[in-house]
């Protein structure tokens, strides 16, 4: 067989968490769903900021303008992006485990845990960096769609208004997060898609028909309750700080990723 | 080389693999044989490190596989046609998994070529034929150049000239000195390919041997002669301690000498041989007749298949 001077390590000297780290980015390039995850979070982001800003003014009062958060609405396409963050968090490990990769993956990384914080790693980075993207894009369409002297109108040196923006990019990233740790633990892309889901958005349905005082207890530690108070301005009374709520939603995501990390060094792949 | 001692893999009440101990040796394509169910598929598992054994060791070069950094060096195995991201094209299928060990881009054309997927290779694998995909999984199991090569089912879904493709890769790689380690539950392909054999039933050792001493060590072995002196020849046989059967069709069925042996007998008492054939018995019969002691595993063995094929 032609055997081999290429076949030699051409990267010698790099240590194996960069080179795991550079598998796990061309893995997460070389699939289309990724690529269009991500440009989804950017479109979805951007059309909601601009046609919020264009139908808006018109249908809203002074009095409803004054009272409302203009930075959050101009986020309003978060959510929406944070269903295709969510997923593809999810599906950067499940993928792996639906389609026989994870063996091959796991043949040439016996180092699983290595392996994992190097996915955790780049995945991480990518939505961070389109998430905070996706929303300062949202952010400044919704200005410039906005008709000039509109009161709505905010600038990144109000109070809040920066930390709001990057915190929605700060908001997806450990969505997608959470979505990873889940997958790692459930493996399977349909369960584990409706699981985030499920932890995300059913405990608000279900807080409806609690007793009030359960409500102002439980509430504000949801999940989503406790990751929007990143991107709000205007806090709501009865809610979280919006450290204090982003602190609480990476807990979820910290959870579920420590779970993942446990249970994949002895599993069976 | 591959050591297995002890090796025993239990999934809830479910024996798969059962105090196996084995050895492969490099230079030579060792067969793995056994039914469906055998525990084939959970040793090759084992010996990569997926599945941890739930008693014993298997080591890999002296290590055990999970052990190595970069193992790409030490062992490639193919062992699913299927083990990649159908979204991903076959370069970028093999990349991921060459960059994971510090393997650069000129190798991944390298093997691309060697499998002979190179004009196929920006094509998504999803769309790839099961033949395809077998090359493919070749391809990553021989991105490191490693020593040890395990394949589990290679041949499962190629086209003859895929088969002999794959046989000739085989032997060229024991022949560069590898340890060649080759699953199948085709044992006509099993008698071609392999130099020696490792024969499980039901997760447990039933033989180990080169295929030589497999296939003549039993009954099924023996000398095929026509004479017009058949009766002359059958007594100086018998008088040496041969066995002499006379078959229907007039011929003799002789085991306890060798067919050179026959003739020289022949030569030196005169005589006429009109035909002298050696007939060994095929892999499939001696793999039955030491099977048949094992119970009710043909049958048994089909329902014993966690994550089998």
């Amino acid at each position: 067989m032609a055997a081999a001077a290429t076949a030699q390590p051409s990267h010698r000297r790099l240590p194996l968490f960069a080179a795991v780290l550079r598998s796990e980015f061309c893995k997460l390039r070389s699939v289309r769903s990724s690529i269009w995850a991500l440009l989804a979070a950017v479109v979805f982001n951007v059309a909601a900021g601009a046609l919020l800003a264009i139908f808006l003014p018109g249908a809203l009062s002074a009095q409803d303008k004054a009272a409302i958060d203009a930075t959050r609405v101009s986020l309003g396409g978060l959510h929406l992006s944070q269903l295709a963050i969510g997923l593809l968090g999810v599906l950067v490990i499940t993928s792996e485990y639906g389609t026989g990769m994870i063996r091959a993956t796991l043949a040439a990384v016996p180092q699983r845990r290595l392996m994992l914080v190097a996915k955790t790693t780049v995945f991480a980075a990518t939505a961070l960096t389109t998430g905070i993207a996706a929303c300062f894009a949202a952010y400044f369409a919704f200005q410039a769609f906005l008709p000039s002297g509109d009161s709505m109108r905010t600038s990144l040196s109000d109070p809040g208004v920066l930390r709001a923006v990057t915190g929605g990019g700060l908001y997806l990233t450990l969505l997608g997060l959470f979505g990873l740790g889940l997958g790692t633990v459930i493996r399977s892309s349909a369960g584990a898609v409706a699981t985030l889901f499920g932890v995300l958005f059913v405990p608000s349905l279900i807080m409806t028909l609690l007793p009030q005082s359960w409500q102002d207890t439980i509430g504000p530690y949801l999940p989503l309750q406790a990751g929007e108070t990143i991107y709000t301005v205007q806090q709501q009374t009865g809610t979280l700080g919006p450290w204090a709520g982003f602190g609480v939603f990476s807990l979820y995501a910290a959870g579920a990723l420590a779970a993942g990390f446990l249970l994949i060094r002895h599993r069976d792949a | 080389m591959i050591e297995a001692a002890g090796l025993s893999k239990r999934y809830g009440p479910t024996v798969a693999v059962d105090d196996l101990s084995f050895t492969v040796p490099p230079g030579q394509v060792t067969g793995f044989l056994g039914p469906n169910g055998a525990g084939k598929s959970t040793t090759m598992r084992l010996i990569l490190g997926l599945d941890a054994p739930t008693s014993g060791t298997v080591t890999v070069n002296g290590r055990p596989y999970a052990t190595y950094h970069r193992p790409l060096f030490q062992a490639g195995a193919l062992l699913e046609a299927s083990a990649a991201h159908g979204g991903r094209s076959a370069y970028n299928h093999l990349l991921c998994l060459a960059l994971s060990n510090g393997i650069g881009r000129a190798r991944v054309s390298e093997v691309l070529g060697l499998v002979g997927l190179r004009t196929v290779a920006r094509r998504r694998t999803g769309g790839f034929s099961l033949g395809m995909s077998q090359r493919l999984g070749i391809a990553a199991a021989l991105l490191g150049d490693p020593p040890v090569l395990l394949f589990d089912e290679p041949v499962t879904g190629l086209d003859p000239d895929g088969v002999v493709w794959i046989r000739n890769l085989l032997k060229s790689l024991a022949a560069e000195g590898r340890t060649v380690f080759l699953s199948s539950h085709l044992m006509s392909e099993m008698s071609m390919t392999a130099d020696r054999l490792i024969i499980i039933g039901r997760g447990r050792l039933i033989a180990q041997a080169s295929i030589e001493d497999f296939l003549g060590g039993g009954p099924g072995s023996y000398v095929r002669v026509r004479s017009p002196q058949g009766d002359a020849l059958a007594t100086l046989l018998k008088a040496q301690g041969a066995t002499v059967d006379g078959q229907p069709d007039g011929t003799l069925r002789i085991t306890g000498a060798t067919p050179g042996a026959v003739g020289e007998l022949a030569r030196a008492n005169d005589i006429t041989l009109a035909e002298l054939s050696a007939h060994q018995a095929s892999l499939e019969e001696r793999y039955m007749e030491l099977t048949k002691d094992s119970a009710d595993y043909r049958t048994a063995g089909d329902a014993l298949v966690p994550g089998g094929k």
